[in-house]
C-alpha cells in the first residue's frame, strides 16, 4: 500500500494468501492504482472508518471459512452410499442451537461496541476553529463556497493539510451525496437539510471524489477533485481569490473572449470575479484556469475540451443545463483563449 | 422404522391431463395449481426481459467511457431491471410456489378464496403491463427502482416515466395484498385434521410469514405512492422543500416497506431450502423449532432495521446507532438457519441431486451476502460502501445466491410433481455449473469494483478508476449467466416434451403432496389426509398417503371470467393514471365495479 502506516499487511498477506487469492489482489500493493479506493485513507475520518471495516471484515472472513469448510466437508462426508440404512432421525439438540445462537450475538455484539463508538466520534458537531467549507450540489456540479473566506469556487475543493475542515453539505435541487473516498465515508446532500462532514487530511496530493447518490441524466458526470495543498500553498491560494487579477489582454484573441464572455449569455449564469460577469445559476469561473477538469470531472482542462464543451455542452453532458449556444468557431476560441487565461 | 420405501408406489396419474383445455379455461381458471402455472410462465417472460435489461446493462459498463446506451436510456434500463426481477420477476415466482404447494403441503383442495386468487394474479398481470407499456411508450422510468423524492417530483421528472412507475407498483400492490390475505386465511384455516401449526412443513411457514410481512409492509408504500400522486397530479408538496415538504420522508416510508420487502423475497427462499435439504439428506430439518422461530424473529425485527438504507442521509449519530445494532441483531436469527441447514446436511444420507445442488450453493452464497450485510450494517463502515458496487454485490449474493437459487433448486425438485415429467438431470447440472461459476463471475468482482470507489447507477465511468479489467470479468459472468438460462429453457423444453414419466414421490420426500398423483387431479386429494406428524409419508406411510377415491362427488369451485373482468378495470384505471384522464379512469372504475358486483352474484355451482 501506497501509505502503509495505518496498512496491516503482515495479517492481511498471511491470511488472504492463504485462503483468498482474489483477495490479495485487492489488497496488497495496488492502492495506489485506484483513483477512488475507500480502502486507502488519506484522513484521519477514513482511516476511522478503514480501521472499523477491517475488524468486521476479519470476523467475517472467519466466519465464512467456516461455514464453507462444514458445508464442504458435510456433503463429501455424509454422501450416500449404496445400500446406506437410513440414518439417524436427529430432530434437533437445543443446547447446540442455544450455543449458536449466543456465539453470533457475541460476536456482533464485539463489532456493535466499535461501530457505536466510531458512530459517535465520527459526527462531532462543526466547531468554529475548523476551516468552514460549504459544499452545494446542483445537477451535474459542485458549488464549494467558503464563508470564513468569502471564496467561492467550483468543482475543485481547496484544502489545507492537516487542519480539521467541517465541510456543510446542501444542496440546490435533489439529492446529491459528497463522496472523496480516499477522505472519508460519503454523506448526501438533502435539499432542505443541512449536513456535515469533518475531517483532516493527512497527505497533500490531487483526490477524486464523485456525486453517490443516483440525482437524474448525467449523476455519472458529477465529479470533483480535492485539492489538498500544503498550508503555505493554500494560503496563497487563498489570497489570489481574495485579490483576483484583472484579465489579461496582452493576448488580443483572450481579449475578444473576455469582451465576448461579458456581452453574451454567459453572465447571465457565471461569475468571474473582478470582472462585471456576476451571474449565479453555473459555476463559478474565478481562476478557470486551475481547475483541474470541465464539466465536473468530465474530462481534463484542455483547451481543446474546452472547445468541445463550449460548442455543445448537451452533446457532451447529457441534460446539462448549459444550452446549446451556437458559438461560431472564432467565439469558441476566443473564450477558450480568454478562459484559459484566467490562471 | 428402521427403513423407509424408496421410490414411490405407483399412482394412476390422470387419464387426461389437467392442464388441458384452451385459453379461456385458462383465464377463467380459479384453480390453484393452473392460477400458479400463469404466475410462473409470466413471471419468468419478465424475468427474461429483467435479464436482457441486465445484459445491457453489463455490456454497455464493459470497457470505461462505452457509448453503447445513452445516459438516459441506462438510467431506464437499471430502473426497469431492479423494479422488473424484484416485483415481476421474484415476487411472481414466489407466488407460483405459494399456489401450487401450500394447498398440497396441507392437504386442502384449494385456497381458501379461488376466485380472488385469479384476481390476484390478473391485477398482477396489469400492473406489469402498465409499467412494461412505457417502453412502448417511449417514457420508460429513470429514477430507480426506490423512486428517491424529489428527483420524482414534476420538476425534475416532468415526463411521464414516473407515472407509469408509480401507477405499476400501486396496481401490483393490489394484486400483493389480495394475495397475501388469501394465503394467510388458508394457511390459518384449510390445514388438513392433525396439521397443527408446529406439524406445517417449514415452506407453509415461511409462505406465512412473508404474506403477513406483505400484508403489513404493503400498505406502507401504498401510502407512500399515494402521497407521491398526490406532489405528482394535484400540485401537493408531501416531498418538496421548496414548499416546506420533506424528501427524507419518502425514504422512511419507502424503507419501512422496502426492507420487509427484502425479507418477502428471500423468506420463500428459506422454507424450499427447508423443504429440499431434509429430503435429500434423508433427516428432518434440525432444529424444526428455531427454523420456525428465527423465521419469525427475522420478520418482527425486519420492521425495525429501514434506516439503515439511511446512514448517509444524515439522520444524526443517535438514530444511527439504534439502527446499526437492531440490523446486526437480525443477523443472529438469520445465522440461526444457516447453522441449521448445515446441520441437517450433517449425519445425513445425501444424494447429490440437482435440487440439492441448488440447495448447498444455495448456502455458500447466501451467507456471503449474510455476511457482506454485516458490513454495511456498520454505519462508518457503511459511509464508504452505501451506493457503491459494494452493495450490488451484496444484494445479488442474497437475492441472486440466495432467493433465485433456491427457486430454481425448488423448481428441479417440484417440477416431476407440477408437470408429471423429470427433469433432465445431466442437463440440469450442466446448468447449475454454468450458473454458479456465471454467477460468481458476473459479483464476486463487484465486491472490489465497490470498494475501489464505483458508485452505483452510474452509465459511464473514468479510465482512470482502474476498474475496467474488473468491469469486463463481471460483464464476460453475465454472458456465462445468460448461456446458463438458455440451456434452462432448452432443459425444460427437452423434458416437458420427452422427459421421464414422474412417479407420486420420485425422491422419497416426506410431505403431503408427494402422495398424490403427478400432475395432481383437479381436485387435489381424493379423500382429506389425516395427519399425525411433521413428516407424513416418512413417519406414517400407513396412516396417510396415497388414498383410493376417483374424486367423483368433490365440490369444486366453477370457473369465472370475473375476477379477469375485474382486473382489467384496474388496468384501465392504469392507464386513465398514466394518461392523466378522467374519463378512462372512470371507465375503469365502472369495469372493475361491475366485474366485482357480477363475481358477487355469480352462483355457486
Amino acid at each position: 500500500m501506497a501509505h502503509g502506516t495505518y496498512a496491516r499487511p503482515g495479517r492481511v498477506r498471511f491470511l488472504s494468501g492463504v485462503v483468498l487469492p482474489a483477495l490479495t489482489i485487492l489488497l496488497s500493493g495496488c492502492a495506489g492504482e485506484y483513483v477512488q479506493n475507500a480502502m486507502d485513507p488519506h484522513s484521519d475520518f477514513a482511516h476511522t472508518i478503514n480501521d472499523l471495516f477491517w475488524t468486521i471484515i476479519w470476523w467475517s472472513i472467519v466466519i465464512f471459512i467456516l461455514v464453507e469448510v462444514l458445508l464442504i466437508y458435510a456433503i463429501f462426508r455424509f454422501r450416500r452410499r449404496p445400500g446406506q440404512p437410513l440414518p439417524a432421525q436427529v430432530h434437533g439438540n437445543t443446547r447446540i442451537e442455544i450455543a449458536w445462537t449466543l456465539a453470533p450475538a457475541l460476536i456482533l455484539a464485539s463489532v456493535a461496541v466499535p461501530t457505536v463508538q466510531t458512530i459517535f466520534d465520527t459526527q462531532a458537531p462543526p466547531a468554529e476553529e475548523n476551516l468552514q467549507v460549504r459544499a452545494i450540489g446542483h445537477q451535474w456540479w459542485w458549488e464549494f463556497r467558503y464563508p470564513q473566506l468569502d471564496i467561492v469556487t467550483a468543482n475543485d475543493l481547496w484544502l489545507p493539510r492537516g487542519r480539521k475542515v467541517d465541510i456543510a453539505l446542501e444542496s440546490a435541487d435533489v439529492i446529491h451525496s459528497f463522496w472523496a473516498p480516499k477522505l472519508g465515508g460519503k454523506r448526501d446532500l438533502v435539499p432542505g437539510h443541512v449536513n456535515h462532514i469533518s475531517l483532516t487530511p493527512q497527505v497533500a496530493d490531487l483526490f477524486w471524489g464523485q456525486c453517490a447518490e443516483f440525482c437524474g441524466a448525467s449523476h455519472a458526470n458529477m465529479g470533483f477533485r480535492v485539492v489538498v495543498a500544503e498550508p503555505a500553498e493554500f494560503d496563497r491560494w487563498v489570497q489570489d481569490f481574495k485579490a483576483p487579477k484583472p484579465p489579461d489582454t496582452t493576448d488580443p484573441l483572450a481579449a475578444k473572449g473576455a469582451q465576448a464572455f461579458i456581452t453574451s449569455a454567459c453572465i447571465g449564469c457565471h461569475r468571474i470575479a473582478g470582472t462585471p460577469a456576476a451571474g449565479v445559476i453555473g459555476p463559478d469561473l474565478t481562476y478557470f484556469a486551475r481547475r483541474h477538469t470541465i464539466a465536473a470531472g468530465m474530462m481534463p482542462n484542455t483547451p481543446e475540451n474546452l472547445a468541445r464543451w463550449l460548442r455543445n455542452p448537451p452533446a457532451v453532458k447529457p441534460g446539462s443545463k448549459m444550452p446549446n449556444l451556437n458559438l461560431n468557431d472564432e467565439t469558441v476560441q476566443a473564450l477558450v483563449a480568454y478562459l484559459g487565461s484566467l490562471k | 422404522m428402521t427403513t423407509r420405501a424408496m421410490g414411490a408406489t405407483a399412482a394412476a396419474a390422470p387419464a387426461v391431463s389437467p392442464y388441458a383445455g384452451g385459453v379461456w379455461s385458462w383465464i377463467t381458471t380459479v384453480d390453484h395449481k393452473r392460477i400458479a402455472i400463469l404466475y410462473g410462465v409470466s413471471a419468468f417472460v419478465f424475468f427474461l426481459l429483467g435479464g436482457i435489461e441486465a445484459l445491457i446493462i453489463r455490456t454497455q459498463l464493459a470497457v470505461p467511457n462505452n457509448d453503447l446506451v445513452t445516459a438516459q436510456t441506462y438510467n431506464e434500463l437499471f430502473t426497469m431491471h431492479g423494479t422488473t426481477m424484484i416485483f415481476l420477476a421474484i415476487m411472481p415466482l414466489n407466488a407460483m410456489y405459494f399456489n401450487y404447494l401450500v394447498p398440497l403441503m396441507i392437504g386442502a383442495r384449494d385456497v381458501a378464496f379461488p376466485r380472488l386468487n385469479a384476481f390476484s394474479y390478473w391485477v398482477f398481470l396489469a400492473g406489469a403491463l402498465v409499467l412494461n407499456w412505457s417502453w412502448i411508450a417511449g417514457a420508460a422510468p429513470d429514477t430507480g427502482w426506490f423512486g428517491y423524492a424529489n428527483l420524482t417530483s414534476p420538476q425534475y421528472s416532468p415526463g411521464k416515466s414516473v407515472d407509469y412507475w408509480l401507477v405499476g407498483l400501486q396496481i401490483l400492490g393490489v394484486s400483493s395484498l389480495a394475495s397475501a390475505f388469501n394465503f394467510i386465511v388458508t394457511i390459518v384455516n384449510l390445514r388438513a385434521p392433525g396439521m397443527r401449526l408446529m406439524r406445517m412443513p417449514p415452506f407453509v411457514w415461511m409462505t406465512l410469514i412473508t404474506n403477513v410481512l406483505v400484508a403489513l409492509a404493503f400498505p406502507v408504500v401504498t401510502v407512500a405512492l399515494i402521497l407521491l400522486t398526490f406532489d405528482r397530479y394535484f400540485g401537493t408538496h408531501f416531498y418538496i422543500p421548496q414548499g416546506g415538504g420533506d424528501p427524507v420522508l419518502w425514504q422512511h416510508l419507502f424503507w419501512v416497506f422496502g426492507h420487509p420487502e427484502v425479507y418477502i423475497l428471500i423468506l420463500p427462499a428459506f422454507g424450499i431450502i427447508s423443504e429440499v435439504l431434509p429430503t435429500f439428506a434423508r433427516k428432518p430439518l434440525f432444529g424444526y423449532p428455531f427454523v420456525i422461530l428465527s423465521g419469525i424473529g427475522i420478520a418482527v425485527l425486519g420492521f425495525g432495521v429501514w434506516a439503515h438504507h439511511m446512514f448517509a442521509v444524515g439522520m444524526g449519530p443517535l438514530a444511527d446507532a439504534i439502527f446499526a445494532v437492531t440490523t446486526m441483531a437480525i443477523a443472529i436469527p438469520t445465522g440461526v438457519k444457516i447453522f441449521n441447514w448445515l446441520a441437517t446436511l450433517w449425519g445425513g444420507s445425501i444424494a447429490m441431486r440437482t435440487p440439492l445442488l441448488y440447495g448447498v450453493a444455495f448456502i455458500a452464497m447466501f451467507t456471503m451476502g449474510g455476511l457482506s450485510g454485516v458490513h454495511h450494517a456498520s454505519p462508518p463502515a457503511d459511509l464508504q460502501q452505501t451506493d457503491t458496487y459494494y452493495i450490488v454485490a451484496h444484494f445479488h449474493y442474497v437475492l441472486f445466491g440466495g432467493a433465485l437459487f433456491a427457486l430454481l433448486g425448488g423448481f428441479h425438485y417440484w417440477f416431476p410433481k407440477m408437470t408429471g415429467k423429470m427433469l433432465d438431470e445431466k442437463l440440469g447440472k450442466v446448468v447449475f455449473w454454468l450458473a454458479l461459476i456465471g454467477f460468481n463471475l458476473t459479483f464476486f468482482p463487484m465486491h472490489m469494483i465497490g470498494l475501489l470507489g464505483m458508485p452505483r447507477r452510474i452509465y459511464t465511468y473514468h479510465e482512470e478508476l482502474g476498474l475496467g479489467g474488473l468491469n469486463m470479468a463481471s460483464t464476460i459472468g453475465a454472458f456465462v449467466l445468460m448461456l446458463a438460462f438458455l440451456v434452462f429453457i432448452w432443459t425444460l423444453m427437452k423434458s416437458l416434451r420427452s422427459g421421464d414419466r414422474a412417479p407420486v414421490n420420485p425422491w422419497d420426500a416426506p410431505t403431503l403432496e408427494w402422495s398424490i398423483p403427478s400432475p395432481p387431479p383437479a381436485y387435489n386429494f381424493a379423500v382429506v389426509p389425516t395427519v399425525q406428524s411433521r413428516y407424513p409419508l416418512w413417519e406414517e406411510r400407513s396412516q396417510t398417503g396415497v388414498t383410493a377415491g376417483d374424486g367423483h362427488g368433490i365440490h369444486l369451485p366453477n370457473p369465472s371470467f370475473w375476477p379477469a373482468f375485474a382486473a382489467v378495470g384496474l388496468l384501465a384505471m392504469g392507464a386513465g393514471g398514466v394518461s392523466h384522464s378522467v374519463p378512462v379512469f372512470l371507465t375503469g372504475v365502472g369495469i372493475m365495479l361491475a366485474g366485482f358486483f357480477a363475481w358477487a352474484f355469480e352462483p355457486a355451482s
